[in-house]
């Protein structure tokens, strides 16, 4: 019958395999109960590393609602699981405190940032764009139709999904913005 | 082709590229190659860690490879090392052109066509003779996917391209094939002087290892060991692969340095068949999506470029003349119907020419260096940043912070606080009292950004691969998706527009944008985004593919090179059906375009007959039993069209293709040797010197490639070419242990501690000629900026003898900027913006500077220590106006 | 009452079961691991295909989240060591994994270019490899590399540059482990060395007994920390995080002794090419710590790597110290015996 006293790792030293103590005899509660965060998680999801184009797969951990661990996808067939110091980094890129999570206001001539709702801020830009596109519209350029503004850019870069570069695109040409440029040039 | 066919390849030659340190991961199939004997050669200017696995560094000076490859090229044609049969059967080599053709050889650096006046070039005289091709002006407007594709092979878009050269004249866009007014006249025996091969040979003839050793600076005996074991390595037992990034397209001839691996690579028959071809290394996650749907000024998605301004202009005639032409650019029209579908619906009918005029038109160059110089004359009021930090990134930040300075509005979407939304607290020009705060009077809107594992959504890899991510978590605080924001910021648009009359509101009210929204964010469905691009047909059911569209309305497509990654209404982009339960080729991970093909143009994998080369580079060839390509991968060609097939009379697109052009993309079906049209600075890649070099070019009186873009001002300004005040060659690079401008690493524990300092590398020998100490600091200079960085001297870093004198080279990282946990001054800051002419990408991999022990002058007496230099280098001033203003003074 | 002395067969280094240097079959079973335990496990680290990319640093940072530090062990100070590319600079508290950068150059002769003939100068090889693009070809990792792995060729020099990620050797006889007073260090069923940070007293015995030096203690904090091949991971059928994220399998983890077989493979290979100083470090089990579980294959010799040449297990002569320290003690007792003997007289 196992006793608290069992647990006493001299005991286990003087009864068990492991005279000297410095196995099986030591062994901490806390070691006996380590679970690797892989095994707890909630749920295991499949994705592709952000970094450079080489396009690793990566599996993403998550617990609670929170990454807990993004390491090397061993199923795909370009990576095979491995990843380099950025992709083994991704959970950092993640979670890591020093990334900006509040929408930031600098307004014309400050000097300071500013707090600002996300909601005001999208209806701002909103504003802007519309105010801007009307200023600087033309129908035409000597005397031929271009149907554009040259008064709004972009330059996105190239960590964009396809399908954001397609949004992307088919608004900015409808409303006309045609320096819609990426890292792809660059 | 795709990374792991490297593992097939007998030859690997890794030019412009540190895969090793940029692409580790990509990297084991070098190893995997090198493990089963294939010999690995590594050409750059620095020994890095990838020349460190690799058999063979070979140094050289940056800004000379297309020397080194035209030497390759003679070495091959001089000795009669091509591989004939597939030269013969595939490639342009035959084909005869036009008797009033003038080589650079002939005009010393200049082919025939060109007008100095406007440093462009009219291509009429580099035609086949006997067809009807005109100059391109005005007819040509599809392009073909990829610059390195016009050759022939490589990587499909794998330099945005597309770029319309001769503005106001021509519409040509991208280096595409041309279409093809009747057959070229050939001679089989390659004999005829004029015929391609022999044009070729003596364009080639005056790059011999001598000449080589002159420019670039590498030894007769290193050179002919890397000819050898090229040579050596291909034909029909063996192919041999080149691997490039941005190492060969941040250049002023860049596209040249492409077109010249495809030439090589053409002769040596290494395209379209396992372990062969040229993988083109892209740096970011998505970097081959954002060209295939693009964000790019001049192109819509998949490669169809953007209408330029033009009086009577419509549809058919956006499309006429290629609809007519061979190759799957034929079919024109089917694509750019089905985009305009996709994009306005109902509102697309015949009668309004499917809304053909909702497409804002272009007049000239509008890419990303030129809008920059109109921010800095305060014309472009509004400006969105989307993931991109360009006062870090782009050649010349201090450039782009003199732009973002004279905005009205600016949008930063990211997920650091980069140094591009901090320009007006802490950029250099507010200690240098060239900014002031208080004066600026952009207003910034830092959005925080949603992470690759918070959404869902597909990249598409350096080879052509979508690979869906799907979200696993939901964005903290008000990060959200690049998907969300744009789709409520045209849905606040449309609700603020609803009602409007203005007929210039109709683009935006016509607008599909009804995508379904889900979670606690009302996050738009990137599936149903995806599925549009795809495309539907008639029924409204998911296409299998781009056969399938039609130019009547019936079919709705967002971009034709994606279509079928919906088939069967599911995403195949979202596959993952693990390695071990497929071959190598892995046909059911991921979804690569077109049509899941995982290596371009292989129809060439097998010879004319459509039998195999070789058992052992047997790839996609011709069953007789069932009457069909096969393979293990998709055939990259109409699957029942005997080898033997020869099209009708007056067939037309792909039909009109013979059952032995394996360049389908093309429009004669071959791969091009001599491109007789499509490119703005030249029919064949010629050496030029860098726009800044410490030398005189040795092959020609022309210094710099004639048709590069300038674009100048007190911001910009060129260090002269060999300059006493600027006498070193400057190159910059990645590091492993960083990512780009460094948003996505400079501000990470783990990733800042490993690189924890910006630095240059020099040679001991620089080191002792200039006074530097190891680990002491040293200040750059250039007629840009001036720049402080610690020093790394090391031989791994080393002089070469170029023309009788010793010229070094200095390596600089460019990760560097004011934010994050490592900071440091950035190397772009040193650069200047001088173009390539097709895709206006800048000379970033070499340029000219001086350096000097110590740190860098403080405030303003920076300005004055770069202000002297140039005064010194007899450069106009860089003084600006109020706020950083300054006029442009000359664009070309 | 019963107590450890220098006189029990355990320290006597006489027991077979309880030896203190030389090979032990089974270093698992004779910590008190039943027979059912799994085999021992180690890492291979091949340094001829490292790339030096780190990523074995930072994927071990990540799973173990250690904290950031400089080459010193200092967090709030990044800086460059000037030691080619390592900013790591050696194994600490904080960085498990350290991947050194060695940079070597000599210059060559180059041979006289020939012209003419070309392809028949050494660049024809047999047919010998199978391309693998079919299916139910596996991917093979044989060795025919042309030339010395991490060794180039540069125009007119030879170039070394060579890297290697060093990690804890997880000894068979681990001083750490056995001076370790309160049983914080213990053998795993692996056969691995773990610091168990519940127990630790931060009493720094083991720091100085490390003949590597990679048993360190974390400043703040006091405790030592080293790798724990990933204890955690290892319990459910993981492999170390490193070994997994490592691009050219530099790193394999595995059985030791299917690892030590592929070693021997591996090193054959390279000597048939003629590969000089290459070899096998922590390899032999009849070396001073009687083999390591983390063994390398290295080009050059250890102490160019920075690793120790020759390092012996700081408890090996504990046998005899015990003795000696049995007499000292006689004789203290003695003198204080004797001193007190005086005062009363």
């Amino acid at each position: 019958m196992k006793t608290w006293l069992d647990a006493w790792p001299v005991v286990r030293q003087l009864t068990g395999e492991d005279r000297s103590g410095r196995g099986d005899a030591v062994r901490s509660r806390r070691t006996d109960t380590l679970t690797p965060r892989t095994a707890t998680a909630d749920r295991v999801v499949q994705s592709v590393c952000p970094y450079c184009a080489v396009g690793c797969g990566q599996r993403v951990y998550v617990q609670d609602g929170e990454v807990t661990q993004i390491e090397g996808d061993p199923d795909s067939p370009i990576s095979r699981g491995r990843l380099c110091p950025k992709g083994a980094a991704s959970k950092n890129l993640v979670t890591n405190s020093t990334r900006e999570t509040r929408v930031r206001y600098r307004r014309p001539y400050g000097t300071e940032w500013e707090d600002l709702d996300l909601d005001t801020a999208m209806d701002m830009i909103a504003d802007r764009v519309i105010r801007t596109r009307r200023e600087t519209w033309q129908d035409e350029v000597d005397g031929k139709r271009v149907n554009r503004t040259m008064g709004i850019a972009s330059l996105g870069g190239a960590t964009l999904d396809n399908e954001e570069n397609y949004l992307m695109k088919k608004l900015y040409t409808a409303l006309g913005a045609v320096q819609v440029e990426n890292q792809a040039r660059i | 082709m795709p990374q792991q066919d490297l593992a097939n390849s007998d030859c690997i030659v890794i030019q412009g590229s540190n895969m090793a340190e940029a692409h580790p991961v990509g990297f084991q199939w070098v190893m995997e190659a090198k493990a089963r004997g294939a010999t690995v050669i590594h050409v750059d200017p620095r020994f890095t860690r990838t020349s460190a696995l690799a058999d063979v560094h070979v140094p050289l000076r940056a800004g000379s490879d297309i020397a080194l490859l035209g030497g390759l090229i003679n070495h091959v044609l001089s000795h009669g090392l091509e591989f004939r049969e597939y030269v013969t059967a595939y490639t342009n080599a035959a084909a005869i052109l036009r008797e009033d053709f003038r080589d650079t050889e002939d005009l010393d650096g200049l082919f025939s066509g060109y007008d100095p006046g406007k440093g462009q070039y009219d291509e009429t005289t580099w035609q086949y003779e006997g067809t009807s091709v005109t100059a391109a002006a005005g007819q040509r407007q599809a392009p073909k996917p990829g610059a390195s594709g016009s050759a022939g092979g490589g990587q499909p878009g794998s330099a945005p391209d597309a770029e319309e050269h001769s503005e106001g004249s021509s519409e040509q866009a991208g280096s595409g094939g041309m279409p093809v007014g009747g057959k070229p006249q050939r001679d089989e025996t390659l004999q005829h002087p004029r015929c391609v091969f022999q044009v070729l040979k003596r364009h080639y003839a005056r790059y011999t290892p001598e000449m080589v050793q002159e420019v670039c600076g590498i030894e007769p005996a290193v050179f002919l060991k890397v000819a050898d074991a090229l040579t050596s390595n291909s034909g029909r037992e063996r192919t041999s692969a080149f691997v490039y990034s941005v190492g060969w397209t941040q250049h002023t001839v860049g596209v040249q340095y492409i077109r010249a691996a495809s030439v090589l690579q053409a002769l040596l028959g290494n395209m379209g068949r396992p372990g062969g071809g040229i993988l083109a290394l892209r740096g970011h996650a998505s970097i081959q999506g954002s060209t295939d749907i693009p964000t790019l000024y001049n192109l819509l998605p998949g490669y169809i470029p953007m209408p330029h301004a033009r009086e009577d202009r419509d549809l058919d005639d956006f499309v006429a003349e290629a609809s007519g032409s061979v190759g799957y650019w034929g079919n024109m029209r089917k694509y750019a119907v089905s985009l305009l579908k996709a994009w306005w619906g109902e509102a697309a009918q015949p009668e309004n020419d499917f809304c053909f005029d909702h497409l804002p038109r272009l007049t000239g160059d509008h890419s990303n260096y030129t809008t920059i110089a109109e921010q800095i004359q305060g014309t472009v009021p509004g400006y969105f940043l989307v993931g991109e930090n360009p006062v870090v990134g782009n050649a010349n930040g201090k450039m782009s912070r003199l732009g973002l300075a004279n905005l009205e509005w600016l949008v930063v979407r990211d997920l650091q606080m980069i140094e591009s939304a901090t320009f007006w607290q802490n950029g250099p020009e507010i200690e240098t009292g060239e900014l002031v705060t208080e004066q600026i009077p952009t207003e910034v809107f830092f959005l925080p950004a949603a992470a690759h594992v918070e959404k869902d959504g597909s990249f598409t890899n350096t080879q052509r691969l979508l690979q869906w991510h799907s979200q696993a978590v939901e964005p903290p605080g008000d990060c959200r998706s690049d998907l969300w924001f744009y789709f409520h910021l045209g849905r606040t648009i449309r609700e603020k527009l609803a009602g409007s009359t203005d007929p210039r509101d109709r683009p935006v009210l016509e607008l599909t944008w009804d995508y379904p929204t889900h979670g606690p964010h009302d996050e738009p469905s990137a599936h149903a985004v995806l599925r549009e691009i795809s495309g539907t047909g008639p029924d409204g059911t998911a296409v299998s593919g781009y056969t399938e569209l039609a130019d009547d309305g019936s079919t709705s497509c967002g971009c034709w090179i994606y279509s079928g990654v919906f088939a069967d209404e599911v995403n195949q982009a979202n596959r993952k059906k693990p390695r071990t339960e497929q071959d190598l080729v892995a046909p059911e991970w991921g979804w690569a375009w077109p049509m899941n093909r995982r290596v371009l143009y292989n129809r060439a994998s097998a010879d004319p007959q459509g039998r195999p080369w070789s058992e052992r580079k047997k790839y996609v060839y011709w069953d007789e039993d069932t009457g069909k390509w096969t393979g293990p991968d998709v055939p990259d060609f109409q699957a029942t069209k005997r080898p033997d097939h020869v099209p009708d009379e007056g067939a037309t697109a792909e039909d009109a293709l013979s059952g032995t052009d394996p360049f389908i993309m093309q429009g004669d079906g071959k791969a091009w040797l001599f491109v007789p049209a499509g490119l703005a600075d030249g029919p064949m890649p010629t050496h030029y010197e860098p726009a800044e070099s410490p030398v005189p070019n040795p092959l020609y009186e022309r210094q710099a490639n004639p048709a590069r873009k300038e674009l100048r001002g007190a911001w910009n300004r060129a260090n002269p070419a060999m300059s006493e005040v600027f006498p070193f060659v400057v190159t910059t690079y990645r590091l492993t242990e960083h990512h780009t401008a460094g948003g996505m690493s400079r501000t990470l524990e783990y990733l800042a501690e490993l690189q924890p300092e910006f630095f240059c590398e020099v040679s001991p020998q620089l080191a002792a000629e200039r006074g530097l100490e190891h680990m002491g600091w040293a200040t750059l200079v250039s007629a840009r900026n001036a720049i402080e960085a610690r020093v790394l001297v090391t031989e791994r870093m080393r002089p070469l003898r170029i023309a009788g004198r010793e010229v070094h080279q200095i390596g600089i990282p460019y990760h560097w900027g004011q934010n994050g946990i490592t900071t440091g001054d950035s190397a772009n800051e040193l650069l200047g913006v001088v173009m390539d002419p097709n895709v206006h990408i800048q000379e970033s991999k070499v340029a000219t500077c001086d350096i000097r022990p110590g740190r860098r002058p403080r405030g303003p007496a920076l300005v004055e220590f770069v202000e002297e230099h140039r005064r010194r280098a007899g450069v106009a001033s860089g003084r600006l106006g109020p706020n950083g203003r300054a006029p442009i003074e000359e664009r070309s | 009452m019963t107590t450890i002395s220098s006189a029990s067969t355990a320290f006597s280094g006489d027991d077979p079961r309880n030896r203190l240097f030389g090979p032990v079959p089974d270093v698992a079973g004779e910590r008190g691991y039943g027979e059912d335990h799994p085999p021992r496990v180690g890492f291979f680290t091949d340094t001829s295909v490292c790339i030096g990319c780190k990523a074995c640093e930072v994927a071990c940072k990540e799973w173990n989240t250690l904290p950031m530090d400089d080459a010193e062990g200092n967090r709030a100070q990044l800086g460059l060591t000037g030691a080619s590319y390592d900013n790591t600079g050696m194994l600490g508290a904080n960085s498990w994994r350290h991947v050194a950068f060695v940079e070597q150059s000599r210059a060559v002769d180059l041979p006289m270019p020939t012209v003419g003939a070309p392809g028949s100068a050494g660049g024809q090889r047999p047919l010998a490899d199978p391309p693998v693009v079919h299916p139910g070809v596996p991917a093979s990792s044989t060795t025919a590399e042309q030339s010395a792995p991490q060794q180039t060729t540069s125009g007119d020099r030879e170039i070394r540059w060579l890297m290697s990620s060093d990690v804890c050797k997880h000894c068979t006889h681990a001083a750490c482990l056995d001076v370790c007073p309160t049983g914080s260090l213990f053998r795993t069923e692996f056969g691995s060395v773990v610091v168990q940070e519940d127990i630790c007293n931060g009493c720094g015995y083991c720091v100085p007994a490390c003949p590597y030096g990679v048993i360190d203690q974390r400043q703040d904090d006091g405790r030592v920390f080293k790798c724990t091949l990933c204890y955690d991971r290892l319990t459910d059928g993981l492999q170390p995080a490193c070994a997994s994220a490592c691009p050219t399998e530099s790193i394999q983890f595995g059985d030791l002794d299917e690892l030590r077989a592929r070693a021997d493979a591996r090193l054959a290979a390279l000597q048939e090419k003629g590969v000089e100083g290459a070899r096998l470090y922590g390899h032999d089990e009849d070396d001073g710590v009687g083999g390591a579980g983390a063994f390398f294959l290295l080009l050059d010799e250890p102490e160019v790597y920075g690793l120790p040449p020759d390092p012996v297990v700081t408890t090996r002569d504990l046998p005899s110290m015990w003795r000696h320290v049995a007499a000292g003690a006689a004789l203290v007792v003695g003198v204080v015996a004797s001193a007190f003997a005086g005062r009363r007289r």
